[in-house]
């Protein structure tokens, strides 16, 4: 916990006229797991990926592993990439491969590992990440939502990243999936040393996996803490978000 | 750096691992440490000077060790004290299983058989479920012209716009240039056989106004409207918005199919007509500029030696052409499945389908009109 593997000095990002984020600081420690929330628009999946390189700020500067990501030459980008993975919300799985070539295409393109060790690794991974052997041989276009999210998961651990970015792990899943699909993510970050960037609606996912969480609003982040730290904090919109009937149980 | 050492004592054998084992650096060790045979071995694995291990290193070594030994669910034993290692390992047994490969029987002579025999099923399928497609479609559009109001008037006419007004400059433009080299190459025969170049004339409206005109306009809706219908009914499907359209009680016939049906039956014999006059003054000019044919004889000669009834013949085509390109672009638009590829292949398909059917379709024209001595 002490160095940190994000960290967003004076962000500014803007959209035409509309500005979505300004003077935004955030840093995210080695090994913590960080759940970003706020209210629909506020740009919590701008800001993800802009720290995952897909999106350029019009300010400021974001060091990944102490490195500059805005502006980095393509070159360097590829090493880091390769510490780093993103599940997209609704996955993002390539539509054109099964579930293990899926996982598979990052190790081929990045390790020089044997295609056996490849195959038998995916399916590790697709185990791990809570999906039966059946599953691996499907395309994303035969798997159920939830199985679609354990795809990408896998996939996002195929090269086992030191920092996982998720966006909306948990939405559209059952409370059950839903909470198993919490606590394997808590499982994987506490035994594999993960730093996870998590966007989230979800309060179960906020309490169950995450060590802090950030409140973005006002085009910055509003407040950072514990869950416990943050709902105590007198704002209209905290107080609602954590005071309506979904959000007491979570505080309690 | 990446190393490791064997040291065997007595029955035990230990395997000392050193620096980083993570997927990056596992790759090159991978072939060399097959060849240890350490599954046959009880070994033990000291992580003292271990530096980094992730779950891709474990579970190497994990496979190395047991060696497919589907019974040992135990972690390596390990020598030594490492802040992940004893986590890493665990977690890699408690996902390990037996694996199940599926046999993939593609590339067996039985596999190869049995995808031909599924080609040839998948394709009489294919070819009654198409059947059935224009057989419904047509229904639902003669059902509608009565009840005209019912039908979709801004899709027809934003269809029309899009898929006919849209492509007319270049319809004019490449039956013009068409209509040009029919010229040039007719003269340039005619004058070393005949010695006359005045037939040009004849030879560009015959060709022309029966043939040129509306397949050029044809082929070219093919290219331009089957890709752009499938790929929009197609990429509506993939996003489900086909599903949402049947649960909300809308007819996908009537929504999509029936606009693009009426809108290309409006527009195609438009465009024919557009093409063929193109293809003609395209004639006409190099009458003029090359053959010193005046446009006044030309237009003379047209009318005096040409009937107009290969007019009507050429223009009679273009319905059918409509129906064909509106058919077939929807059809296969609804084929496509939730994948990428599925969308890359219905469009191909689109194309290519109706361009085969419209050069099948003016045979069977061109031997119809034949008998019947038009």
């Amino acid at each position: 916990m002490s160095e940190p593997v994000i960290s967003i000095h004076g962000l500014k990002t803007q959209f035409g006229s509309h500005v979505v984020h300004k003077d935004l600081d955030l840093d995210v420690m080695r090994g913590e797991t960080l759940g970003v929330i706020g209210p629909s628009g506020c740009g919590k999946s701008v800001l993800l990926n802009q720290i995952a390189g897909l999106l350029t700020p019009a300010e400021g500067r974001i060091e990944v592993f102490g490195e500059n990501v805005t502006g980095m030459n393509p070159a360097r980008n590829r090493d880091i990439k390769g510490r780093w993975a993103v599940m997209f919300q609704d996955g993002a799985l390539f539509s054109n491969l099964t579930v293990r070539e899926n996982v598979m295409a990052p190790m081929k393109e990045h390790t020089d590992l044997s295609f056996a060790l490849m195959r038998d690794l995916s399916e590790f991974k697709i185990r791990l990440a809570g999906l039966s052997d059946e599953a691996a041989n499907k395309r994303p276009s035969e798997l159920s939502g939830g199985m679609r999210k354990r795809a990408a998961l896998a996939r996002a651990l195929a090269l086992d990243p030191e920092l996982l970015f998720l966006d909306e792990p948990t939405a559209g899943l059952d409370p059950i999936t839903a909470g198993r699909f919490d606590s394997l993510i808590r499982e994987l970050s506490k035994t594999l040393g993960l730093t996870v960037f998590l966007v989230t609606h979800d309060l179960d996912t906020l309490r169950s996996t995450c060590d802090r969480i950030a409140v973005l609003g006002d085009k910055r982040v509003k407040h950072i803490g514990t869950v416990q730290e943050v709902a105590k904090v007198d704002d209209p919109w905290i107080a609602e978000y954590f005071g309506g009937p979904r959000g007491r149980a979570v505080v309690d | 750096m990446t190393a490791y050492d064997v040291s065997e004592d007595g029955t035990e054998t230990v395997l000392a691992i050193r620096g980083d084992w993570t997927i990056d650096t596992i790759g090159r060790l991978e072939r060399e440490m097959e060849r240890l045979g350490l599954g046959k071995k009880s070994v033990h694995v000291d992580v003292t000077q271990l530096n980094k291990i992730d779950t891709a290193g474990a579970f190497f070594l994990q496979q190395l060790i047991a060696d497919g030994d589907e019974t040992s669910r135990e972690p390596v034993r390990l020598i030594g004290e490492h802040s992940q290692a004893a986590t890493v390992f665990r977690l890699v047994v408690e996902n390990a299983e037996a694996p199940t490969i599926l046999d993939d029987d593609r590339f067996t002579l039985i596999g190869f058989l049995a995808q031909i025999g599924e080609a040839g099923v998948e394709f009489g399928k294919e070819a009654i479920d198409t059947l059935g497609f224009i057989g419904r479609s047509a229904a639902t559009t003669v059902r509608l012209l009565f009840t005209p109001h019912k039908i979709r008037w801004t899709s027809v006419f934003s269809v029309m716009e899009e898929a006919g007004l849209n492509a007319t400059p270049i319809v004019v433009f490449l039956s013009f240039f068409v209509g040009m080299v029919i010229a040039f190459i007719g003269a340039t025969i005619l004058q070393q056989t005949v010695g006359a170049t005045v037939f040009t004339i004849d030879l560009v409206g015959w060709s022309v106004l029966r043939e040129f005109g509306v397949i050029l306009t044809g082929i070219l809706l093919a290219g331009r409207t089957n890709s752009s219908f499938t790929a929009q009914i197609g990429s509506m499907k993939m996003r489900q918005e086909i599903d949402a359209m049947r649960t909300l009680g809308l007819d996908p016939i009537e929504v999509l199919v029936v606009p693009r049906i009426i809108a290309m039956m409006l527009m195609t014999p438009f465009l024919t007509f557009a093409a063929t006059i193109a293809g003609i003054f395209g004639g006409l000019f190099v009458s003029w500029v090359a053959l010193d044919i005046s446009p006044i004889l030309f237009l003379t000669r047209m009318q005096e030696m040409i009937p107009i009834r290969n007019f009507w013949v050429g223009m009679s085509k273009a319905p059918v052409i409509a129906l064909i390109v509106a058919i077939i672009s929807c059809r296969q638009g609804l084929l496509v499945q939730g994948d990428v590829q599925s969308l890359g292949k219905a469009t191909t398909a689109s194309v290519v389908h109706a361009i085969f059917l419209i050069i099948v379709a003016d045979a069977v024209f061109a031997m119809l009109y034949l008998e019947l001595d038009i």
